[in-house]
């Protein structure tokens, strides 16, 4: 086999610069608002204001004869060519789904639903229309909140009977993977009961959304600003009935996405039949106010959680009871989100006993769907929250709390409770580095200090050791989750007769940097330059084969798809050497970009070889005169990066305003194929975890209108909000990838929430603040301090329950009760948890 | 209703450009989509998030917040005009580069335009200084850090490049 890891000096691990970077910092950029195509029309979209109502008239007259406008379509123009927006993952046999056309025809399902479609030869001219199109409604009761819908009352879609989606259950026992959890809770001795919201969110990637359509070759080509221009092909061809091979879908610069690009877009669809309509090449691109108001939301999950405990703080049993809102439709992967999260709930501890059930809720919202982290944050806050309110309840430092209960580094490989397999890791490492570097014990020596002088600042610290699943994924796990699609990625590798390499990746890049970091691994691989590497992707005409980019999953499985087809490249190119430097081709050593005959300086490089092989005169027989390869990667195993994050966060208690004073972090994410890569990724992924916990939530009032319809109201932060961090790494490398890397995309944003929020509740815990919903906004910080009550429970606007328990020989001094009564009627007081 | 068109001139990035635009195009899309420089993006239309943000006359503007014929007579300079002389990367393309202060890369030129316009004002700022003049702009994939570190390497490369000029006697 090739050794190309003996090379003294190797691309990966160096921090180099990106090759992305030159055209986007000077504008010579590709973004899909920025093609122009001869003939073509501007598409804008009619919405709905109402968030559930029958559709009773539609008059397009006075819109069809505005000036500049082509054509007017409504749902029922379009018909069976507009099929149902596809969902891929029904959690479970008995899934509920209603149909969902991406123009409404009968009824409105959330305000922001498209109810026609105005093309026009210029996009202003389409705009102008949109306020002609006259519809009558009926209005439908609209449902809101989750838990109420949950419960019955009004229903989303009355023909479904239920708002139920679907249940989802995963039990230990059942699985053979651990105990019984109500046998761990009967015989608990410390009981912690808590019911945690996790708001609903909008992904904001700053490039609005945009679709292009041609329809005027041999095939149709659709460019969009997507994560999964492979995924989007097939699922276009199959809801709009077309040949798929007639069907060319191209991601070019795409500005971001965060999960929020990883759909099948009701626009795109739009679009796509309309211009095949038309005949016309058409284009629509989003205002923010849409792309806020339609594009996918994410997270929206109530979380009642009981953690059983013994008396020195060993965690006995878990049991999870979620309630996830859908929104008004499932979209790609919707009802998948909350079951990723399933297996993230006993992290990085040795749980003996879990349970995990979750209720899929339909409301009159926008529907939820992937955003960054999926499932993973949510599970991550979860359990991080509980282990400090547990560790309150021992009496013991939240990160001792956790010592008692992680896996620890020898243990590994570890099965866990939840049935998967940790095969590295090492808890301890990134926490002894993470505390060195946050000066632990001298921020609780200011801490103390603070709250003896009743200081009106207060100082709190968050801690956070998660772990993740990344590299989706193994497709036989897919496939056992009932999910539509395998986990595989594919790549090929092209020699081209001038030494140059040209590398075609099923991954789709918008901001990762994969041109660069898949250079770096085919340089090492096969001996070349740097910049002989060209990477190519997110055209489906040249990357045929591919599931795109999400699930941190690029590198530990496009990369080592990457890897793969490098791998047999040498070995087309092995016998071909042999053939020409008349050795035998046992004899040969790949190193550097050369085949060496062992035992002399007879040699041949690879980019030699390359035009031999395209002059092909001289082969050795029946061997075909290509070097070219390709493979397909399926992992074996998902990825478990981990890290310690630690956050200081000063909170007046005057004004509730919030100031993160330092933050910490150390992530263990297997071997590093380019650090500057890293580190961003990093930095980003904190900032958007940190910004669910003080910031950003989509709010919708009780009619179901979206009230955060802008960056006015929807709080993306700024860098004035932000503080520096500090980032630091400790290596255990993956044993299921050759790279041995975990993936590191959603790693900061998974981690750092749970850690502001714990620190925000350490600075006020003393004054009898237990809780603060999230996002603990100055308003919230403010009320949970004005509105301390016997109870304990104080946390702000919408009151989430808690309960502790602890066996009656235990100290119980510090210990709030709440009956089960009592958290009910909180719950009925605040209208609900949703 | 037809809308009458006006002419209007911009000095675009040093190249004079007429246009002909009805009085409620927007500044970004003439730039986008008259003048056909497609480097300047429209990322909110409500003058929040920056990525539009040009040079009118030296000052930073939020493009989708002006209208195009009040900018009639305006020296206007987008990203593509931040390159050097010769067309290389300029000091705050460059220290991007270096700093790797971008990723999807759509808010990047409403940074630069913003920094290259900062430094004009405040060439050797602090860490603090270069955090609040950069706080205007979103940017979703960075956590900002490494475009604070870009603010103050594209100063250190600026100073470079002035003291080589010095030193070879040309104007700075």
């Amino acid at each position: 086999m090739t050794v190309t890891e003996e090379r003294p000096v190797t691309e990966v691990g160096s921090p180099r610069r990106r090759k992305e970077d030159g055209r986007l910092v000077t504008g010579r950029t590709r973004w899909t608002d920025n093609i122009s195509l001869p003939g073509m029309l501007h598409l804008a979209m009619v919405r709905s204001p109402m968030a559930h109502a029958t559709i009773t008239s539609i008059d397009v007259e006075a819109a069809k004869s505005s000036p500049g406008v082509v054509a007017v379509f409504t749902g029922a123009d379009l018909g069976d060519e507009q099929g149902s927006l596809p969902c891929a993952w029904p959690i479970t046999a008995d899934q509920k789904a209603p149909p969902h056309p991406s123009i409404a025809v009968d009824t409105v399902n959330f305000a922001g639903e498209i109810v026609a479609c105005i093309v026009a030869r210029s996009a202003v001219a389409a705009k102008d229309a949109v306020e002609l199109v006259d519809l009558e409604y009926d209005e439908l009761p609209v449902v809101v909140e989750m838990a109420a819908a949950a419960e019955g009352g009004n229903l989303t879609h009355p023909d479904l009977g239920t708002n139920v989606s679907a249940t989802w259950v995963f039990d230990s026992a059942e699985a053979g993977t651990g105990g019984n959890v109500e046998d761990a809770i009967r015989d608990a001795e410390v009981l912690v009961e808590r019911t945690f919201r996790q708001q609903r969110l909008i992904p904001a990637f700053m490039e609005p959304r945009s679709v292009v359509c041609d329809p005027t070759g041999e095939q149709t080509t659709l460019w969009s600003a997507t994560q999964i221009p492979h995924i989007l092909k097939l699922m276009l061809a199959l809801t709009c009935g077309i040949s798929e091979s007639k069907l060319r879908v191209i991601a070019p610069d795409v500005g971001g996405g965060f999960g929020g690009k990883l759909q099948v877009t009701p626009e795109e669809v739009i679009t796509l039949v309309v211009s095949r309509r038309l005949g016309k090449p058409c284009k629509y691109t989003e205002t923010r106010s849409e792309s806020l108001l339609a594009g996918h939301h994410g997270r929206d999950q109530i979380q009642t959680l009981t953690l059983s405990a013994t008396r020195d703080g060993i965690v006995t049993g878990l049991k999870v009871d979620l309630l996830a809102d859908m929104g008004a439709y499932l979209g790609l992967v919707t009802p998948g989100v909350p079951i990723l999260g399933a297996f993230m709930y006993n992290a990085i501890y040795k749980f003996p006993a879990y349970r995990f059930e979750c209720r899929n809720i339909f409301t009159n919202k926008n529907w939820t769907d992937a955003y960054r982290g999926a499932g993973r944050p949510e599970a991550t806050f979860a359990i991080e929250r509980l282990m400090d309110e547990l560790a309150v309840e021992i009496g013991v430092d939240p990160l001792e709390i956790r010592e008692r209960n992680w896996i620890k580094h020898e243990e590994f490989p570890f099965s866990t409770v939840a049935g998967l397999e940790y095969d590295t890791g090492n808890y301890e490492a990134a926490t002894a580095r993470a505390k060195e570097l946050f000066g632990y014990d001298a921020l609780r020596a200011e801490q103390r200090e603070r709250r003896e002088s009743g200081d009106p600042v207060q100082l709190g610290i968050g801690v956070s050791t998660f772990t993740e699943m990344c590299g989706l994924a193994p497709s036989r796990v897919l496939g056992a989750l009932s999910y539509g699609a395998g986990g595989w990625e594919h790549a090929s590798i092209r020699m081209l007769p001038s030494g140059k390499v040209e590398v075609i990746t099923g991954s789709s890049g918008h901001g990762q940097g994969h041109e660069t970091a898949w250079s770096q691994i085919v340089a090492d691989r096969l001996g070349v330059a740097f910049d002989d590497v060209e990477v190519l992707h997110g055209d489906t005409q040249i990357s045929a084969r591919g599931l795109d980019t999400y699930g941190s999953r690029s590198l530990t499985v496009g990369g080592m798809a990457v890897v793969a087809a490098a791998d047999k490249v040498i070995e087309k190119a092995r016998p071909i050497a042999a053939h020409l430097l008349e050795a035998n081709a046992d004899d040969l050593e790949f190193t550097g970009g050369k085949f060496n005959v062992r035992g002399t300086d007879s040699s041949i490089g690879i980019g030699d070889l390359a035009l031999a092989v395209f002059a092909a005169h001289n082969m050795p027989d029946g061997v075909e005169p290509s070097l070219d390869a390709e493979a397909t990667f399926d992992p074996e195993n998902f990825s478990f990066p981990h890290g310690t994050h630690l956050c200081a966060v000063e909170v007046d208690t005057e004004t509730g305003e919030t100031k993160i004073r330092s933050y910490v972090c150390v992530d263990d994410i297997g071997k590093v194929v380019n650090p500057l890569i890293v580190e961003g990724q990093v930095h980003g992924g904190l900032v958007q975890g940190i910004a669910q916990a003080l910031w950003e939530e989509a709010v919708y009032d009780d009619s179901g209108t979206l009230v955060t319809g802008s960056f006015v109201d929807y709080l993306v932060p700024s860098a004035a909000d932000l503080p520096h961090f500090t980032t630091d790494r400790t290596e255990s490398p993956s044993s299921t990838n050759a790279l041995g890397v975990k993936g590191v995309g959603e790693a900061g944003t998974i981690a750092s929430t749970p850690a502001v929020v714990n620190a925000v509740v350490d600075a006020l815990r003393h004054l009898g603040v237990r809780d603060i919903e999230m996002p603990c906004s100055p308003h919230r910080v403010w009320s949970a301090l004005q509105h301390l009550d016997g109870d304990g429970s104080s946390s702000g606007a919408d009151t989430p329950t808690e309960k502790t328990y602890v066996a009656d020989d235990a100290d119980p001094s510090h210990n709030a009760q709440l009956s089960g009564e009592d958290a009910g009627r909180a719950a009925a007081d605040h209208g609900g948890l949703g | 209703m037809t809308e009458t068109p006006h002419d209007i001139t911009l000095t675009l990035n040093g190249t004079p450009r007429r246009l002909s635009v009805p009085a409620r195009r927007l500044l970004s899309d003439a730039i986008r989509h008259d003048a056909r420089l497609t480097g300047t993006h429209v990322g909110c239309e409500h003058g929040v998030c920056g990525a539009c943000t040009v040079l009118v006359d030296g000052q930073p503007m939020r493009s989708c917040l002006m209208f195009a014929v009040s900018a009639d007579g305006a020296e206007i300079t987008t990203t593509e005009g931040c390159t050097t002389a010769t067309g290389g990367l300029g000091p705050v393309q460059q220290a991007f580069r270096d700093c790797h202060a971008l990723q999807c890369g759509f808010c990047t030129p409403g940074f630069i335009t913003t920094i290259t316009a900062f430094l004009e004002t405040n060439p050797d700022p602090t860490e603090d200084e270069a955090r609040e003049a950069i706080g205007g702009n979103l940017c979703r994939c960075t956590g900002y850090q490494n475009i604070v570190a870009a603010v103050l390497r594209a100063a250190q490369i600026q100073r470079e490049q002035s003291q080589l000029q010095g030193e070879q006697g040309q104007p700075a």
